[in-house]
């Protein structure tokens, strides 16, 4: 590979780098992917964020995150990031739905 | 936080095949009650949303392909705009251009997205783990030949391979070849034929042998 080619390449920029073999895996999706799918479609459909935008998250997440987070965990992520940036969220009250989920989720075994 | 009431979080689905909650998992949950209890999306969207999704599956690309083979002036508007030639079959290709991509004797397509996940969901749902994966998005663009033959798709060497690499504004679909020892088949019988992996690229229809 050129050392300039290595330079400006970017962690999800992968098209011809090595690999291994691709492992033929597939999984059915479940209920909290297609969740996480559903409020993307959403908020792209009344314009609050664009998909260049969930892109633009996803690659800010860095190589660390993107190589170990799954695939929906990284949407998810990026989708949070960008609603605390415009303001539609805010961190404190994200802190709080999160804690009153795991709670909710407790209650109901 | 404002709240909704209880009846503004949406009819909670088994999670019975989750396993453990993840952070994650709340953290989706959470940013979607926020959404709700803010009004930016309300729970009859998201049902309906979700109901989008489990409704596209590959069999909406699958009747595509058998009514083009069948349909020599529906291929040519199929080629020529995949969207529109869904809706005429009363299927939402989306909002984001579809190419359709011909196979022939002599040239083999196959798509990828190098850059993240694009794929044309609409007509073959939800893309399988190992099309997102590091190893196909690397290696698909610069020896597809050796990929597809580790998904078992062995192409004689004068077939040349065409990768077409998706982007957020163009996506594709391959149109497969009518497989030999099809020519008695009606449509439906020949949409069966026409896999998921068909309309990626990685396989092609073939005729089960007669039992």
């Amino acid at each position: 590979m050129a050392e300039a080619e290595r330079v400006v390449r970017r962690h999800h920029d992968m098209g011809g780098l090595p690999a291994g073999p691709v492992e033929p895996v597939e999984h059915a999706h479940a209920p909290w992917e297609k969740k996480v799918d559903a409020i993307l479609r959403l908020l792209v459909g009344k314009g609050v964020m664009t998909l260049d935008e969930l892109r633009r998250g996803i690659e800010e997440l860095g190589p660390g995150a993107y190589d170990e987070l799954a695939y929906f965990e990284r949407w998810i992520s990026s989708i949070s990031n960008i609603l605390l940036e415009k303001g539609v969220i805010e961190v404190a009250e994200l802190g709080a739905a999160i804690e009153a989920a795991r709670a909710r989720r407790e209650a109901t075994p | 936080m404002s709240s909704g009431g209880h009846h503004a979080h949406p009819p909670k689905q088994p999670d019975i095949e989750d396993g453990p909650y993840s952070w994650h998992m709340a953290l989706t949950d959470a940013v979607a009650d926020l959404l709700l209890a803010k009004g930016v999306i309300t729970g009859e969207e998201l049902r309906r949303t979700l109901e989008t999704i489990d409704a596209a599956t590959p069999a909406r690309g699958a009747r595509l392909v058998a009514r083009a083979w069948c349909d020599p002036a529906f291929r040519t508007r199929l080629l020529e705009d995949v969207n529109a030639a869904a809706a005429e079959l009363g299927i939402d290709a989306g909002a984001i251009p579809i190419l359709a991509v011909e196979n022939t004797p002599e040239l083999h397509n196959v798509i990828v997205c190098t850059l993240c996940s694009c794929y044309p969901r609409y007509l073959l749902g939800a893309a399988p783990d190992w099309y997102k994966s590091r190893a196909y998005r690397s290696r698909v663009v610069r020896e597809p030949r050796a990929v597809l033959a580790e998904f078992g798709l062995e192409l004689p060497d004068h077939v040349r391979i065409e990768v077409h690499d998706s982007t957020a504004e163009l996506r594709y679909m391959v149109l497969p070849l009518r497989p030999p020892g099809s020519e008695g088949l009606a449509e439906e019988a020949l949409a069966a034929l026409v896999t998921r992996d068909c309309l990626i690229g990685t396989a092609v229809p073939r005729v089960p042998a007669e039992s």
